[in-house]
């Protein structure tokens, strides 16, 4: 199973994501980007992550991103 | 704010797409966007085809060439029309009402309630408010409600935010009263300190069109927009969604006394297949009775997006059935509402092309 670091990489190649605390500040997602990623996560760990979870602030780094996915059920 | 309506219904829905198709893959190269992250894009909010008008075409020519098929095949009376309602946010003029205009090109009779309606993505659930509630009164016996936009027309082809998902249409919906004791319950709710969230801003009084409110201009994430074009905070409205949206179905379903299961199909605006797949998972809504496919094969074309789905999905199922529908539109004002309506056995309900 992928980790989000992992698909995170797929989505922004050109980014090294280990070296940000904060992928929006930095520009490094976009609003699509997190789309898609949300998208990915969803399938990938069999999850739907709530709509209302979908900001910014969720997906500033990795941390933030972990602690989103064991709120939407996922065991890391 | 709560509504119920007794022994209305709806007895025909007509949707008019232009014929022009565009195709996402092939307008990619206009944004400024690697292709394979317009791919995933695709791939995840559902971004197809969807239908254009050409240049100069306006929102009644759709509504008349719609109204005049109703007419010719005899699926509408036009001196039976009491009422002409327009819900739109891209009227021929600022001055007269399209609906008018429609009326005079049409010929109908000049007994007639004509009324322009600025109203957006929530549109169709207000026109069928206001229709219902015009029904009310003893010597209106037809109403048409029109849904239509052509919002391409305000539409930067520069900006990857808003126009890969813009499509141009029209509905009519004809609503007149019911002989069987049906009850149609809705509800609405606005927030207009939140107006800027989708907005055209220039082009108004308030900011008069200029050669500078056209000229295009860097807006981040390599999109380009002018301020007479249609702008639209995504991640706000996105939110606003998904906050806003379940608790006005579920106290609708509530106030009616139906469980969400008994409902037969939930049809949202359409604005994407990821917002609406994000809020049937936060209802607990099978996908199936949710469908998120306007954006796919027309485009999102604002108030229309409703009836298009109806027309759509449903198709010659609703001449011969009846379904329970809860219908739940959002978008500018900020405006949410939605309608619970037992829907079916209509006179009408299919899509044509405009050419």
């Amino acid at each position: 199973m992928k980790s989000p670091v992992e698909i995170l990489k797929e989505i922004r190649p050109e980014f090294d994501f280990t070296a940000s605390s904060d992928f929006i500040e930095d520009g490094m997602l976009d609003s699509f980007d997190m789309v898609t990623f949300v998208s990915t996560l969803d399938k990938t760990y069999g999850i739907s992550i709530q709509g209302v979870d979908i900001v910014p602030e969720n997906f500033k780094n990795l941390q933030t991103i972990e602690a989103l996915l064991r709120k939407s059920g996922v065991q890391l | 704010m709560n509504f119920t309506f007794r022994r209305k219904r709806i007895s025909g829905l007509l949707t008019v797409v232009p014929a022009n198709e565009r195709s996402f893959v092939e307008e990619m190269k206009n944004f400024n966007f690697p292709e394979a992250r317009s791919l995933k894009l695709k791939e995840v909010m559902g971004y197809d085809k969807r239908r254009l008008v050409e240049p100069g075409v306006c929102v009644s020519d759709l509504a008349v060439f719609g109204l005049q098929h109703l007419f010719d095949l005899s699926l509408l009376n036009r001196d039976e029309i009491d009422a002409l309602f327009l819900v739109t946010q891209s009227p021929d003029h600022f001055m007269p009402p399209t609906s008018n205009i429609i009326q005079g090109r049409l010929g109908l009779k000049q007994d007639v309630f004509c009324l322009d309606i600025s109203q957006g993505c929530a549109g169709f659930v207000i026109g069928l408010i206001q229709a219902f509630l015009l029904l009310e009164q003893d010597n209106i016996r037809k109403v048409v409600l029109i849904n239509a936009d052509v919002l391409s027309r305000k539409a930067s082809p520069k900006d990857r935010n808003i126009y890969p998902l813009i499509g141009d249409g029209a509905s009519i919906t004809v609503l007149e009263r019911d002989t069987e004791d049906s009850v149609i319950h809705a509800n609405l709710k606005m927030d207009g300190s939140r107006a800027e969230a989708l907005i055209i801003p220039a082009g108004g009084l308030r900011i008069p069109s200029t050669s500078e409110t056209a000229r295009l201009e860097e807006v981040g994430d390599n999109n380009l927009r002018a301020k007479d074009h249609l702008f639209m905070d995504g991640a706000a409205i996105f939110n606003f969604v998904q906050v806003e949206v379940p608790p006005l179905i579920e106290s609708l379903l509530a106030r009616a006394g139906i469980s969400m299961d008994s409902v037969d199909y939930f049809f949202c605006h359409q604005p994407n297949r990821f917002m609406l797949e994000k809020l049937a998972d936060k209802m607990k809504i099978p996908h199936d009775k949710m469908p998120n496919n306007v954006v796919e094969y027309f485009g999102n074309n604002s108030g229309a997006t409703i009836p298009t789905a109806i027309t759509f999905n449903l198709r010659e199922r609703l001449l011969r059935e009846k379904l329970r529908v809860c219908l739940a539109g959002f978008g500018a004002g900020l405006t949410w509402s939605a309608m619970l309506i037992s829907l079916g056995n209509v006179d009408f309900n299919t899509i044509i092309e405009y050419k």
